[in-house]
C-alpha cells in the first residue's frame, strides 16, 4: 500500500525447532493437518470472531509489540491474524512451509497472548484465542521453537518443566528444609501430609535455579502457622508451557497430575507460588481442556494467600520496605483473575510508597516474556525485547529502583528489558520483600 | 421501466426480507450449534449480568478506553450506526409505504433530517474509506471486501439522496435506491456485515468471560 511507512525487512530468525520443522513439511501434510485441527477445534469462536472482524484496526492500540515497534502494522493484533490465521482460513489451508515457518514465529514469538487486545476490540474478539490456535496447528505439524519444545518435552517425560528427577525435587526440598534450619530452627518443609489444609505448589524452575523462594515460602508458612505440604512426588510442578506449545494433551495431563496429586494428599485447597503462567493453565485453560468448568480444588494465587496472611494478621509487617516501589500487573493474574487491587494492597501493607505505572491494572502493558516467549530461548530473546520497548519507558518514568511483580515469567521479561535499556532497576517478589520485612519471633528470642 | 419498478417493490422486497430474516436465523441458530457441539464452555461460561454490563460499556460511547484513544472514529461510528437504523425505520417515504401496504404505521421524521442523516451516514463512508487508506495499520488488514461492504452500506443512502433531491432521474434513483437498499438486507447474513448479528454474541461471550471467569474488565 502507497499510505504504508516504508519498514525494515522481516528478519526470520534462526531456530533449530522451526527450522527443522519446516524443512520436514510437504503441502499435502499441511493442508491435512490444518484440515483436521480446524475440523475438531475451529469452533464457533473461531468461526464468529472471523466473520465479525471489521478490519478497523483498533486493536493495534493494544499491543506492546506493536508500540514498541513505531507503529509497525505487521506487529498490530489483527495484522498478526492477517499473517496467520486469515491466510489459512482463504486458502483453505493450502500454504506452503515457508508461510508456516513465518506463521509459527509470528505466533510463538511476536505475541504474548496477553489478552490486552480483547479489550481494545469493538466486538471482544478474542485474538489471543486465535493465534493459540495457530500455535496448536503448528504443534500438530511439528513446527516448534527448539526450547519450548524441550520444555513440553520435559513435561512428558517428567510431569515438571525442567527434567526434575523425582528425587532431586526431594532432595532440594531437604536442602533448603536444612538451610532453613540454621535461621528458623523448628522449620519444616512438611512431605506428603496427607490431610494437611495446603498443599502448596511451585514451577520447576524453583527447585532448578530459583531455590530460595522456596525457602522463602517455607519461612512465610512457619510464620503464618499454616498447616501445609508438599508432595513427594510428580504432580508438585503447576506450571504449564504445553499449553502455549500448543499440545493440549500434554496440557491435560498435567493439570490432571497436578490436581490429583492434591485430592491424594487429601488437601482443602492448593495455594500456588507467584506465577501468572500456571494460574492460566489451571484457572481457564487447562481445566477448560479437561472439561471442568473450575477447578476440582480450590487454586489460590500466592497474591490472595499472602493477602489472607497479612489481613488476618498471621503475618506481621515489622519495618516496611523503605524505598518507593512499582507494582507491574502480570496479565494471567491480573486481565487473567482480576487481582490487581489484592496486589496493591499486599504491596502497600509491604512497601512506604507505591508508584503508579500509566496505564495500569487491566490495562498494564505485559513484560513481553509470557504466553511462552521467553521460553522460545536465546534465539528469540531479541524478538521480546525489542518488541517492548514500551514497557522499558513505562518503567523508567516512575523513577523509582524497585519493581515489584508477582509472577516469574514477568520476572525474567522485566529483566533482560531492565538490562537492555540500562536502567537503573532491580526486581522483586512480594515473597522476596515479605520474608525481608516481616517479624520473625525466633529471631528476636 | 415501470415493470421493473413494480418488480424490485413487489416481489424482491419479500425476497430480500425472507433472505435477511432466514438467513439471520438461520446464522445464528447454526453458530448455537456449532458452539454447543465445539465450545461448550461458552454457555457454561455465560454470564447475563456481566454480558450486559459489557455490551454497555461497548454501546455508549467514550466508556471504554479504546473509544477514548480514537475520539473521532468513536463519534463517527456512533452516529453512523445510530442513523444507519433510524433514518430508513422512519423516513416518511418507508413508513408510508408501510401503512399503504399493511395500514400500520409510526412516527416520521420530518424529510429535512431524514436528508441530512443521509448526508451524514454516507459522510461518514468516506470516513472510513480514507481511513482505510490512509491508517497504516488499517490499510495493512483492509482487501476488497472491506470496501465493498462500505460501499453497501452507502448505496442505499446515495440513491435516496439522489432519488429525493431529483438528481439522475426519480424513477432510475428510485429503483436503485430499493434494489441497493435489498442488496444491503441480504448481505447482512451471508458477509461480514453480519456483526450486526454476531456482535452481541461475541461481546456477550467475552464480557461473561471476563467477568465471571476472570474477575476482570474488558472495556
Amino acid at each position: 500500500m502507497s499510505s504504508q511507512v516504508a519498514r525494515e525487512p522481516y528478519v526470520l530468525v534462526a531456530d533449530k525447532g522451526l527450522d527443522a520443522g519446516v524443512a520436514r513439511l510437504t503441502d499435502e501434510k499441511i493442508a491435512k493437518v490444518i484440515g483436521a485441527v480446524l475440523e475438531a477445534e475451529g469452533g464457533a469462536r473461531l468461526k464468529a470472531y472471523v466473520d465479525t472482524c471489521a478490519h478497523c484496526g483498533l486493536c493495534s492500540e493494544a499491543c506492546h509489540f506493536f508500540h514498541s515497534h513505531d507503529r509497525d502494522p505487521r506487529y498490530s493484533p489483527v495484522g498478526k491474524v492477517k499473517q496467520t490465521m486469515w491466510e489459512i482460513l482463504d486458502k483453505g489451508g493450502n500454504v506452503s512451509p515457508e508461510f508456516i515457518g513465518r506463521a509459527a514465529r509470528v505466533a510463538y514469538t511476536e505475541c504474548n497472548l496477553c489478552k490486552r487486545c480483547a479489550m481494545y476490540c469493538p466486538f471482544g474478539i478474542d485474538i489471543a484465542y486465535v493465534i493459540g490456535l495457530m500455535r496448536r496447528i503448528c504443534h500438530k505439524l511439528g513446527v516448534t521453537p527448539q526450547y519450548i519444545q524441550d520444555t513440553a518435552h520435559s513435561h512428558s517425560a517428567t510431569m515438571n518443566q525442567m527434567w526434575v528427577k523425582e528425587d532431586e525435587w526431594i532432595d532440594s526440598l531437604m536442602w533448603q528444609e536444612a538451610e532453613a534450619r540454621d535461621e528458623v530452627p523448628d522449620l519444616r518443609i512438611p512431605l506428603e501430609k496427607h490431610g494437611a489444609e495446603i498443599m502448596y505448589s511451585v514451577i520447576g524452575p524453583e527447585p532448578k535455579f530459583r531455590t530460595q523462594l522456596i525457602y522463602q515460602a517455607a519461612v512465610i508458612m512457619h510464620a503464618a502457622g499454616v498447616d501445609w505440604t508438599m508432595p513427594a512426588t510428580p504432580g508438585w510442578d503447576n506450571s504449564d508451557m504445553a499449553m502455549y506449545s500448543g499440545d493440549y494433551e500434554i496440557m491435560g495431563r498435567l493439570k490432571r497430575a497436578h490436581f490429583e496429586t492434591a485430592q491424594r494428599l487429601g488437601v482443602k485447597r492448593i495455594v500456588m507460588g507467584e506465577c501468572g503462567h500456571a494460574f492460566r493453565s489451571v484457572h481457564d485453560v487447562g481445566n477448560r481442556w479437561l472439561g471442568w468448568k473450575g477447578e476440582p480444588v480450590p487454586v489460590v494465587h500466592a497474591v490472595q494467600f499472602y493477602h489472607e496472611l497479612l489481613s488476618s494478621g498471621k503475618i506481621k509487617i515489622k519495618d516496611k520496605f523503605g524505598e518507593a516501589v512499582t507494582f507491574h500487573d502480570p496479565c494471567n493474574i491480573v486481565r487473567g483473575m482480576g487481582l490487581h487491587e489484592m496486589g496493591r494492597e499486599v504491596t502497600r501493607a509491604l512497601c512506604t510508597e507505591l508508584v503508579e505505572m500509566t496505564p495500569n491494572r487491566e490495562h498494564n502493558y505485559c513484560c513481553s516474556a509470557g504466553g511462552g516467549v521467553i521460553n522460545c530461548g536465546p534465539p528469540f530473546r531479541n524478538t521480546r525485547v525489542l518488541g517492548n520497548k514500551i514497557k522499558a519507558e513505562q518503567l523508567a518514568a516512575t523513577g523509582v529502583k524497585t519493581v515489584i511483580a508477582p509472577c516469574h515469567n514477568c520476572h525474567g521479561g522485566l529483566e533482560d528489558i531492565i538490562h537492555h535499556y540500562k536502567l537503573d532497576m532491580k526486581i522483586k517478589f512480594l515473597g522476596d520483600v515479605i520474608y525481608e520485612c516481616m517479624e520473625k519471633p525466633w529471631a528476636e528470642a | 421501466m415501470n415493470a421493473l419498478y413494480q418488480f424490485v417493490s413487489g416481489p424482491l422486497v419479500w425476497v430480500s426480507f425472507a433472505l435477511f430474516i432466514g438467513g439471520s436465523a438461520w446464522r445464528l441458530y447454526s453458530m448455537a450449534v456449532l458452539a454447543r457441539k465445539k465450545d461448550v464452555y461458552v454457555y457454561e461460561y455465560f454470564s447475563l449480568p456481566h454480558a450486559l454490563r459489557s455490551m454497555l460499556h461497548w454501546i455508549v460511547p467514550f466508556m471504554n478506553e479504546s473509544s477514548k484513544k480514537n475520539p473521532a472514529l468513536t463519534i463517527v461510528a456512533f452516529v453512523f450506526h445510530l442513523f444507519l437504523l433510524i433514518a430508513p425505520l422512519f423516513v416518511i417515504g418507508h413508513v408510508a409505504m408501510l401503512d399503504k401496504a399493511f395500514g400500520i404505521s409510526w412516527a416520521t421524521l420530518p424529510d429535512g433530517a431524514a436528508d441530512a442523516m443521509s448526508f451524514i451516514v454516507v459522510g461518514a463512508c468516506v470516513f472510513f474509506v480514507v481511513r482505510r487508506l490512509t491508517v497504516p495499520e488499517v490499510a495493512y488488514v483492509t482487501s476488497a471486501s472491506d470496501y465493498a461492504i462500505v460501499g453497501l452500506a452507502a448505496a442505499p443512502f446515495i440513491t435516496g439522496i439522489l432519488a429525493y433531491h431529483q438528481i439522475g432521474g426519480a424513477q432510475l434513483m428510485t429503483i436503485l435506491h430499493i434494489l441497493s437498499g435489498e442488496a444491503m438486507l441480504v448481505a447482512i447474513p451471508f458477509s461480514r456485515l453480519s456483526h450486526m448479528i454476531y456482535a452481541p454474541l461475541t461481546r456477550a461471550y467475552i464480557g461473561s468471560e471476563f467477568g465471571a471467569v476472570r474477575h476482570a474488565r474488558d472495556w
